[in-house]
């Protein structure tokens, strides 16, 4: 299982901005290990944020997005105590979702 | 006795449809991946054909920010952020990287258009912000140097 997302979600003006740090390796399949055997790609491939079940964003990864990767964004339609869940699913079908509360 | 023998049937029956349910929904809640996107190497315009947003034309209305020398490429941030209106998704696609496409945001209405993280770059290399708006295709590309070597020249 992999370690929890840090997830913080505050009020920007009348937009909820929201900055993700999540766990993971993101192996991109092109690196060798010592024996010169590579090492297989191993990478975030979708991202899904919700807010009361309203999609407020998605994306579709490679393994070029950097190891535990970070990611920001911004929408509108937002209040303090809202909860913002993200879920993100890697190429091994592994899955993690946290969640956080919009902060005022 | 009859009707205990009915009730544990239509339990069975009820379990039943529930974990057909439970069968079906992995599977219909499975997102979407572009493999056919993120396999392209070589060509920046094979990977801008794969997404769709082959003649794309170049917009000012988009603002792509990172640093112009990057002094460890495993993590260059990037922003992008776009001024057409009804924009609907933004990609980033790194030219000289092994596979050209390293990430895709799918921007909803009611959510900014305006995008932070942080990708990995083999070299010094064009980088495309490729945005969706209204249907069409929009780009803007920069250079980023690449500083190799742990040391930061």
């Amino acid at each position: 299982m992999a370690d929890p997302m840090k997830i913080r979600a505050a009020m920007v003006g009348d937009k909820v901005e929201v900055k993700v740090l999540m766990a993971h390796e993101m192996e991109t399949g092109q690196r060798k290990d010592s024996k010169g055997a590579v090492i297989p790609a191993w990478f975030i491939q979708n991202v899904t944020a919700t807010v009361n079940g309203r999609t407020v964003l998605s994306a579709e990864w490679g393994p070029a997005v950097s190891k535990n990767p970070f990611l920001s964004f911004r929408f509108s339609g937002g209040k303090p105590g809202d909860k913002v869940v993200i879920t993100w699913t890697d190429n091994h079908g592994d899955k993690r979702t946290d969640e956080a509360t919009v902060a005022g | 006795m009859n009707s205990g023998r009915r009730k544990v049937l239509q339990g069975t029956t009820v379990m039943g449809l529930a974990l057909v349910a439970g069968l079906i929904k992995p599977g219909a809640a499975r997102a979407e991946w572009n493999k056919a996107a993120f396999e392209v190497k070589n060509s920046m315009n094979d990977a801008v054909k794969a997404l769709g947003g082959n003649g794309a034309t170049e917009s000012k209305d988009i603002v792509m920010t990172s640093p112009d020398i990057a002094e460890n490429g495993a993590v260059v941030p990037f922003t992008v952020a776009s001024k057409l209106p009804k924009t609907e998704s933004i990609a980033l696609l790194v030219e000289k990287n092994p596979n050209i496409l390293a990430a895709n945001f799918f921007i909803p209405e009611g959510t900014e258009p305006w995008v932070n993280t942080r990708i990995k770059m083999g070299q010094t290399s064009n980088v495309i912000a490729l945005v969706k708006a209204d249907g069409k295709y929009y780009y803007t590309s920069k250079e980023v140097k690449v500083t190799l070597g742990g040391c930061g020249g």
